[in-house]
C-alpha cells in the first residue's frame, strides 16, 4: 500500500497501491526502466523501500509491529515472512556448488528443518513435475538455460510458497527452450492455486495465462485489466505506443 | 668438502631442521586460514566496529615488517606480561602476518560470488549465517584457492625469519653448520633446495589437487 521506492534521487516506484488476490496470475509487463523488477524485489524484500507497507495475506511484510506501531521489520521477521514467498530470477542463480536436487533440497533442510528423506522426497516430485528428474544428479554447468530455470522453479516451489514470484524468466533463455518454462508455468496455473506475480516480455504468454496484466510507466500502474482488455482495447497512450511498438519488434 | 660427504654428516641434523619448518610452516597456515577468514569476513561486516576492527588489523599486520612483529610477539609481548616459547612466537608471527594478507583474498573472494546467489539464498530464507556458510564460502574458496597457493608459498618461506628468534628450523640449522663449518655453499645451497622442493612438491600438487576438488564439486571438470 502506497509504496515508494527510490535509489538516492531516481524514484524507481512511486505511492503504489497494488492488489493481487489469493489464487490470481497477474502479469506485469512495461518498458525497461518502468520499475516491475523492483516491484518483485520489494516483495521479496531483496529491496527495502522508503515509504509505504507491503502485507502478504493481511500481515505486514516489510514492517512489523512493535509497541502497537509498525516499524521497518528486522532480519529475523523477514525470514519468517519470506517463506511464504518464492522467486525466481532472470539469470536462474541456482546454486554452482549443488546439484539440482540438492538445490531443491537446500531450503526445507536448512530452512524448514525438514529431514532430508522427506526434502528428497519433495525436492524429487517437483524436479519430476518439471520434467526434469532425469537430471537430478548433474550439476547447473551441465544443464541448459531452460533445464536450469526448470530447476530454479522446483527449487522455490520446494519452500511451498503461497506467492510466486517469477522474474523475466524467460529472458535469458534460447528462443527455443523458452517454450519448457513457459510450460511448466502454465501448468503450476492450472493446476496449482498459487498466487503468482510475473514480469515478462513474452506478450502471448501473458495473455494466455494472466487473469490479470498490469502496465507499468514510470514507477506506477498506468492501466491495468483483463488480457483481453489490456491487450485488446488498451485505454492508455502509453499503453498503444507500447503494444504497437512490442507487436512491430516480433 | 663433496656435497654427498656433507649431506652424510649433517643429513640428520638438517633432517630435524625440515621437520620444524614443516611444523612451523602447518601451524602457521592454521593461524593464518582463521584469522584471514575472520578478517575477511568481517571487513564485509555492517557492523562499523567489527569492519574496523578487521581493517585496522589488515592494515597494521601488511603494512609492517613481519621480521619487526616477530621480535615484537616474541621480546616485546613479554614487557606487558605475556610471553610465548620462541616456537610459538614464530608460527603465530607468520600467520597473523599472512593472515592479513590471506583476509584481503577471502574478502575479494566473496566479493567476487556473483549478487545473484545471495538474492536466491536470500529467496530461500536462509539467514545470513546459513547464506555464508552454504552457499557463498563454497563458492568465494573456488575463487580464492589459486591465488592462496600462491600465498602459502610465500608463508613458507617467510617462516625461514623465525631463525631469528632461534627457533630450530631449516634456516637456523643451516646458518649453524655455516658458521661452524665455513661450508656455505653447502649448507645454504641444500638449505635453498629443500626449501624449492618443499613448495614444488608439497605445496604446489596439494593446492592444485585442492583447485580440481573444488572445481568438481562445482561439476566443472
Amino acid at each position: 500500500m502506497n509504496v515508494s521506492k527510490s535509489y538516492g534521487k531516481l524514484n524507481v516506484i512511486e505511492h503504489l497501491n497494488f492488489d493481487v488476490a489469493e489464487g490470481e496470475m497477474v502479469s506485469i509487463i512495461g518498458p525497461s526502466g518502468s520499475g516491475k523488477t523492483t516491484v518483485l524485489r520489494t516483495l521479496m524484500t531483496l529491496e527495502t523501500i522508503n515509504d509505504g507497507v507491503i502485507y502478504v495475506e493481511g500481515k505486514p511484510l516489510t514492517h512489523m509491529a512493535k509497541g502497537g506501531v509498525l516499524v521497518p521489520a528486522d532480519e529475523r521477521y523477514l525470514r519468517r515472512m519470506r517463506t511464504s514467498i518464492g522467486m525466481c530470477f532472470q539469470s536462474f542463480n541456482l546454486f554452482p556448488h549443488m546439484t539440482a536436487l540438492q538445490n531443491c533440497m537446500e531450503g526445507p533442510v536448512q530452512v524448514l528443518g525438514l529431514s532430508k528423506k522427506e526434502a528428497r522426497e519433495r525436492s524429487e516430485e517437483l524436479l519430476h513435475m518439471v520434467g526434469m528428474i532425469d537430471k537430478r544428479g548433474q550439476h547447473p554447468s551441465r544443464l541448459s538455460g531452460g533445464q536450469q530455470q526448470r530447476v530454479a522453479i522446483a527449487r522455490a516451489l520446494a519452500m511451498r510458497p503461497k506467492v510466486m514470484l517469477f522474474d523475466e524468466v524467460t529472458s535469458a533463455l534460447d528462443p527455443e527452450v523458452i517454450g519448457e518454462v513457459t510450460n511448466v508455468i502454465r501448468k503450476l496455473v492450472t493446476e496449482h492455486n498459487l498466487t503468482m506475480l510475473m514480469v515478462t516480455h513474452q506478450m502471448g504468454f501473458a495473455r494466455d495465462i494472466s487473469d490479470r496484466v498490469c502496465f507499468f510507466y514510470g514507477g506506477k500502474i498506468e492501466e491495468q485489466g483483463t488480457p483481453h482488455e489490456l491487450f485488446g482495447s488498451p485505454q492508455r497512450e502509453r499503453t498503444k505506443q507500447f503494444l504497437s511498438a512490442v507487436k512491430e519488434a516480433v | 668438502m663433496p656435497i654427498w660427504e656433507f649431506l652424510q654428516k649433517y643429513s640428520s641434523v638438517l633432517m630435524h631442521g625440515t621437520w620444524v619448518t614443516c611444523l612451523q610452516f602447518v601451524l602457521a597456515v592454521l593461524v593464518a586460514v582463521s584469522v584471514a577468514l575472520v578478517m575477511g569476513i568481517g571487513k564485509l561486516s555492517a557492523n562499523p566496529l567489527i569492519r574496523g576492527t578487521c581493517v585496522v588489523y589488515i592494515e597494521l599486520f601488511r603494512g609492517t615488517s613481519l621480521l619487526v612483529q616477530l621480535y615484537w610477539i616474541f621480546f616485546v609481548l613479554p614487557l606487558f606480561g605475556i610471553t610465548l616459547p620462541n616456537f610459538t612466537a614464530g608460527f603465530i608471527s607468520v600467520g597473523l602476518n599472512y593472515g592479513a594478507y590471506g583476509a584481503e583474498l577471502v574478502r575479494g573472494a566473496i566479493q567476487a560470488v556473483p549478487r545473484g546467489q545471495w538474492e536466491a539464498a536470500t529467496a530461500l530464507s536462509m539467514s545470513p549465517f546459513a547464506r555464508m556458510r552454504r552457499i557463498v564460502l563454497p563458492q568465494a574458496i573456488a575463487i580464492m584457492l589459486p591465488p592462496w597457493g600462491n600465498l602459502l608459498i610465500e608463508l613458507l618461506k617467510g617462516t625461514a625469519l623465525v631463525s631469528l628468534i632461534s627457533v630450530t628450523d631449516l634456516m637456523f640449522q643451516a646458518k649453524q653448520i655455516n658458521a661452524s663449518t665455513y661450508l656455505s655453499a653447502q649448507a645454504f645451497g641444500t638449505a635453498l633446495i629443500i626449501y624449492y622442493l618443499f613448495a614444488r612438491v608439497l605445496i604446489t600438487p596439494s593446492m592444485r589437487w585442492a583447485e580440481h576438488a573444488v572445481a568438481r564439486r562445482l561439476g566443472r571438470s
